[in-house]
Formats: structure tokens, C-alpha cells, sequence
């Protein structure tokens, strides 16, 4: 029978079926950072248990790190406990550790991929929503809370439902200067943030076989802000390419056995999917956030919707709530939103690739007056290739600030914060209220959009940009 | 964890789409390294204001909604990051059973671990339970029964999986019901799964 890439990841990890569609799954991976993990060894700790397989757990500290000042102690002390903390479970516990000195530091979703811990063919979980990242590899990646990091740290296993399986279908090339966050700002626009609850989403279609790891990983990422907890992308060429040599990826022999059978992986034709939707890519507009919520996105051609215009009394709710919180006026272009801050980063749009996009725009330019702009690479790989290209010169060149690893402002939780009222144009995940620090407002877009924005002190079209370089 | 079997409470309405984990919980407050004792900061942003002042129109913070501990919550409701917090933090501040038309999947997973229900029921069910909320009425839920009764008596039942109803009713944790009942199973997989793909380590 045709099968699906998803059903064949789950058929081979089911240890034991539950009943009521329930099965035992094995968990080959695990990245471990320092919020949701510290309860997790807690428990352990309580119920007399050691990690089952402590070479299947990674741990790297990222959310709660400062992004300037590494050379000295973390200022805040609550911060530097918790990742103390981190640093002092991995030991206790026999798990590897990339400390906040080591090179290879970085955000859970860029470090675990540069490393080849992230593998076709793996189930890899984390405390952290954004796992589905590693789907881009065809790996059955999902987020979890710190109950199941401690399951899959004592047993190795996580109770769970199989999940409906959703294709979205992007056909065509796309058209230059759009990319992967704009494809996904608007899959989740179309799904609506509860979209795709229950459902694993496959990606796939000739605009997607045309993108690279990178845009892949973004276009995974933000699976579960159409309410997914896995987005996947079928293995390929362009993923061996990309994992060969890299440290813990399979070698030699190992290596040509395990391509051989992730080459087996893909959906089968005529695999039946539960859903599918379709996105034609030569007709996207580079995409942009009006709202709270990673669905209320629009063209950034378009305009500031008006809840008095929509049908949907739920929707009018939503959106008018929204609009109160941004500040914005219904039917105002969006090109007319003046931004104060630019973040570019995360584990959404902080990798290489996405920096030299935005360095690309920026080159031999400026940041408007009255802008603050922040660059915060997704880890010590990502920074020192960046470095090598002389891209760092750009974005300090053009008035950003180059800063150490970590989530910084997509979470908010180190001291990279937003004062109430702030206006950001980020590159990050979510636009949620409070987001980037309380009060402050986020829209969400791609890398070549932030850039132009920082030049243009409002939300920018970056095709302008990219046309008269 | 605590085993819930039934509750009789006031329920709080709180009929808001989309409501995230960042709402929930706030992301300042996750350094915050212990399980305990969040609740003063579940809603933190809602409940209170720049200076520390009680927002007089949340719900939490009027009568007789303070002493809430079912909460009727919007669609989509735990949606965005899976911080555990967010359950912790509701935990401690009382509530212990929240009924929406849908909720986010993996805060939905975490109320399980904690002891506490999560209910998901139709439009017009929900519709019911939040005027009974705003008017401030008792629901008594009965997990060992299977259903809610509302003011007036009738009843709506709680689709729940069996696993998940047992160990909420005996309290019983997860990780060890794993290890007890499946330690061989899950061995005999590994050393399986070791001998077919040895390049995983």
C-alpha cells in the first residue's frame, strides 16, 4: 500500500500499540535546553531514575542567554542559575554539553542540524514548540513539555496519538525576492492558527524540492503556528549534500547504509493524505504580520484589514482585538507602518543563508534615523561563516549591532527586551502580545523585508531593494 | 500528581480566541527554574497592570471568579510555545479543569501530566457552559462518571482517552507507568532498532 513519509517515520518507532489509536513511540534524539528541562532532571532526580541513553540527549544553553558580554558572568542572576543549572544536570547526568564558551553554541533548532544530530529517518523531540524544525531533514521532530522531556530521558519513549496527516502542495517556482518565510507566513494565514491542530504537515511540490535546507528549516519551523506540532520535508539530495561530514552524521560504510535507506522514506505515489492544500508560488507577494497572531498576515502590497468589513463575527472579534493592541488603523497600507526596532535572527531566520539575504539589501546602505537594529546569529557556526564573508562588516557598516548566539528578542527572555509601544520588524515566529517584551508590537517577515524595512523606517517591499542593487 | 476524579466550582469565562502560552505565562518569568508556586504569575499581563495594580476587569480578579477553578476559555486556547509553565502556573492558582472548543495540542498533552482535565466540546455546548460562567453559577465535573452537569441539570459528556481518564483518576505518573509496563517491550525495540541501524550510536 502507498504510504506516507509521516506513517513510515511513525510505523518504524511504534514500540507497542496503546489502544484507542495511542502507540509507545521510541525517541532516537533529544535537545535539551535550560527553560524546560530543569524540572525534567528534577524528576529523575525524585524518582531515583538515570537517563536511559545518554548519548541520545544534547544539551546547549540559548534561551535565557545575554547576546553581548560573553567574556563576562551573566549579569542577570536568575539567568546565570538557570544555566548553571543546565551545565550541572549534563554532568550529573552523563549528557553532552555545548557550553556558552564552546564554538558550536547556538540556538537548540540551528546548533542540533550543524551538528548532524539531526538525522532522516530520527524521531527528535525538545522542549520547545519550534522542534519541528528538524522535519526539513525528514525527521519526525515534534515539541514537547517538560513532563515528556523526562519520559523520554528515563524511557525513552512518549505516549502519543498518531497524528492526521495534512500535504501542502507548492507549485511553481517563486518569484525573486520572495522566500520560505514568505511561503510559510502564508500557509499559516490560509490554515488559520488552529488550522492544522491534530494534523502532520508534508511539504512538498516543486517550489519546496527548490529550496534549500535553510529555507526548508524555516518553512518547518513555524508548523506549529497553524497549530501543527510536525512539519516535514521528504529527504533528498539536497538534504545528504547538506549533512555529509558534518560531526555526528553517520560515516563511510554507516553513511552510505543510512542513505540508502532514507532514500526510502519519501511519500509513495499515491499516498492518500488526510488533507492537502494547494499554493501557487508564482503568484506570492513577500508576506507581512498586521495582527497578534502568525495568521493575521497579508501581501505587503496590502492594506491594514477592516473588522468592519468581514462576515465572520469571530474573525471581526480577533481582528479588532488585534488592531487595538497593534495601534493600527483599518485600512492603512502597510507599507505606511513606521518600525522602531529590527530584529533579525532566531531559529525561524537565523541561519546563514538569511543573513546574507539581509546583508544582501543592506549593503552600501543605512539604517533610517531613530531605528535600532540587532543582528543575533542562531549560533557560533552561523557567526563565524558570517564573519568569513565579511557580512558582519555590512550589517555594522549599515548601523545594526552584530551580537552573540542565542533567541534574544524572538522570546525576550534574556535582557534584549522592547520597551511598551515599540514598533519591531522581526524575523522571528511569533507576534504575540507581549512577545518581544511587554507592550511592545512584532511583525513578522523574512529577512530581505527586515532589511529593508531598517533602510526605509517602515515596513518595506524588499523587491524595491533588491531590484536596484 | 494529584488524582482528579470530580469537582464542583464556579467557572471562570474567559472567552478569548487564540490565547497563547505567552499570555499564560509571560516569557520574563521562565527563568524562574522551579514547578511551584507560579500562579501569581499565570495571566500576569492580563491580571495586572505596569505598576503591579490588579486590571479590576479581568475575570480573575472579580467575584466570584477569584476563587474559580474551572476556567471556560476560548478557541485554540494554550496555542504557541509548550512551556510547562503555563499548566504549573494555572495549577497553582487553582484551576484545575478548563473546557474550549479546541486547544493547543501540546498545552493539552501537559494539563494531562498535572493532574488537571482538559475538556474540548461543540459550539453550542460551549456556548451553554460560558452563560453559566458569566452568571457566575457552580459546574460540578465528575471524570469518574464521564460528564459535566450544569445548573439546570443537564449534562455533557467528557470524550477523554481511556489511558489518560485512569491515570488522571488514580494520579498515577507516567514515566513510571511506562518503565513498569514496558521496560522489556521498549528494550527488545532498542536492541531491534540497534542491530538494523547501527550508525545511530
Amino acid at each position: 500500500m502507498a504510504t506516507t513519509l509521516y506513517d513510515k517515520l511513525w510505523a518504524a518507532h511504534v514500540v507497542a500499540e496503546e489502544g484507542n489509536g495511542v502507540c509507545l513511540l521510541y525517541i532516537d534524539r533529544q535537545m535539551l535546553h535550560e527553560v524546560s528541562s530543569p524540572q525534567a532532571f528534577e524528576g529523575l532526580r525524585a524518582k531515583g531514575l538515570r537517563p536511559r541513553n545518554p548519548s541520545y540527549h544534547l544539551a546547549v544553553a540559548d534561551h535565557s542567554v545575554p547576546t553581548r558580554h560573553r567574556d563576562r558572568p551573566i549579569a542577570d542572576p536568575q539567568a546565570r542559575a538557570q544555566v548553571a543549572l543546565l551545565e550541572a544536570n549534563a554532568r550529573e547526568f552523563g549528557i553532552e554539553l555545548l557550553t556558552l564558551g564552546d564554538p558550536r553554541q547556538g540556538i537548540v533548532h540551528v546548533t542540533g542540524p550543524e551538528q548532524g544530530f539531526t538525522l532522516p529517518g530520527l524521531t527528535l523531540v525538545c522542549g520547545d514548540s519550534h522542534t519541528a524544525t528538524h522535519g526539513a531533514f525528514g525527521a519526525l521532530a515534534f515539541g514537547i513539555g517538560s513532563g515528556e522531556c523526562e519520559s523520554v530521558l528515563a524511557t525513552q519513549t512518549l505516549r502519543m496519538p498518531k497524528a492526521k496527516t495534512l500535504r501542502v502542495n507548492v507549485t511553481g517556482d517563486l518569484p525573486p525576492g520572495v522566500g520560505a518565510k514568505d511561503i510559510i507566513l502564508a500557509v499559516v494565514g490560509k490554515l488559520g492558527s488552529n488550522g492544522a491542530i491534530g494534523h502532520a504537515i508534508e511539504y512538498a511540490g516543486p517550489a519546496i524540492r527548490a529550496l534549500s535546507m535553510e529555507g526548508r528549516m524555516t518553512l518547518c519551523n513555524m508548523s506549529i503556528e497553524a497549530g501543527s506540532r510536525t512539519g516535514l520535508v521528504a529527504p533528498d539530495e539536497t538534504t545528504f549534500a547538506w549533512l555529509k561530514g558534518r560531526p555526528k552524521a553517520p560515516k563511510g560504510a554507516d553513511w552510505d547504509a543510512a542513505v540508502a535507506y532514507w532514500r526510502t522514506l519519501p511519500s509513495d505515489d499515491g499516498a492518500v493524505f488526510d488533507r492537502e492544500i494547494t499554493l501557487d508560488a508564482t503568484r506570492l507577494v513577500p508576506q507581512v504580520s498586521w495582527g497578534t497572531s502568525p495568521d493575521q498576515v497579508a501581501d505587503v502590497t496590502g492594506q491594514v484589514p477592516d473588522p468592519a468589513r468581514l462576515n465572520d463575527a469571530e474573525q471581526a472579534a480577533k481582528t479588532a482585538k488585534a488592531l487595538a493592541y497593534m495601534g493600527l488603523v483599518p485600512g492603512q497600507a502597510l507599507r505606511d507602518v513606521a518600525i522602531d526596532h529590527v530584529f533579525i535572527g532566531s531559529c525561524t531566520n537565523g541561519r546563514i543563508e538569511d543573513l546574507r539575504m539581509a546583508a544582501h539589501v543592506l549593503r552600501g546602505r543605512k539604517v533610517a534615523a531613530g531605528v535600532t537594529a540587532l543582528v543575533v546569529p542562531g549560533s557560533g557556526a552561523v557567526k563565524a561563516q558570517a564573519e568569513q564573508e565579511g557580512l558582519d562588516r555590512v550589517f555594522l557598516e549599515a548601523g545594526f549591532e552584530w551580537r552573540e548566539p542565542g533567541c534574544s528578542l524572538c522570546v525576550a527572555m534574556n535582557d534584549d527586551r522592547l520597551p511598551p509601544g515599540a514598533r519591531c520588524a522581526s524575523t522571528s515566529n511569533r507576534n504575540f502580545e507581549g512577545r518581544q517584551g511587554q507592550g511592545a508590537r512584532t511583525h513578522l517577515m523574512g529577512p530581505a523585508m527586515a532589511a529593508a524595512s531598517a533602510i526605509a523606517g517602515h515596513i518595506a517591499d524588499p523587491r524595491d531593494y533588491l531590484e536596484a542593487v | 500528581m494529584e488524582p482528579f476524579i470530580r469537582l464542583s466550582a464556579v467557572a471562570a469565562p474567559f472567552n478569548e480566541a487564540d490565547i497563547d502560552t505567552d499570555i499564560i505565562y509571560p516569557a520574563r518569568f521562565l527563568t524562574i527554574t522551579a514547578k511551584k508556586g507560579l500562579g501569581r504569575y499565570a495571566f500576569h499581563d492580563r491580571r495586572f497592570d505596569g505598576q503591579g495594580r490588579e486590571v479590576p476587569e479581568f475575570v480573575l480578579n472579580r467575584e466570584p471568579w477569584r476563587q474559580a477553578a474551572i476556567l471556560v476559555a476560548g478557541a485554540n486556547f494554550g496555542c504557541g510555545s509548550s512551556r510547562e509553565q503555563a499548566p504549573w502556573a494555572l495549577l497553582d492558582q487553582g484551576i484545575r479543569c478548563i473546557i474550549a472548543p479546541s486547544f493547543g495540542d501540546i498545552f493539552r498533552g501537559n494539563c494531562y501530566r498535572n493532574g488537571m482535565l482538559p475538556v474540548v466540546v461543540d459550539e453550542a455546548t460551549h456556548a451553554a457552559l460560558l452563560a453559566d460562567a458569566e452568571a457566575g453559577l457552580e459546574l460540578h465535573v465528575d471524570l469518574e462518571a464521564g460528564f459535566i452537569t450544569r445548573p439546570d441539570g443537564s449534562t455533557v459528556a467528557i470524550s477523554i482517552d481511556p489511558q489518560k481518564r485512569d491515570a488522571l483518576l488514580n494520579g498515577w505518573d507516567e514515566v513510571m507507568t511506562i518503565l513498569n509496563q514496558r521496560g522489556d517491550t521498549i528494550a527488545h525495540y532498542e536492541t531491534q532498532r540497534r542491530q538494523r541501524f547501527p550508525w545511530l550510536g
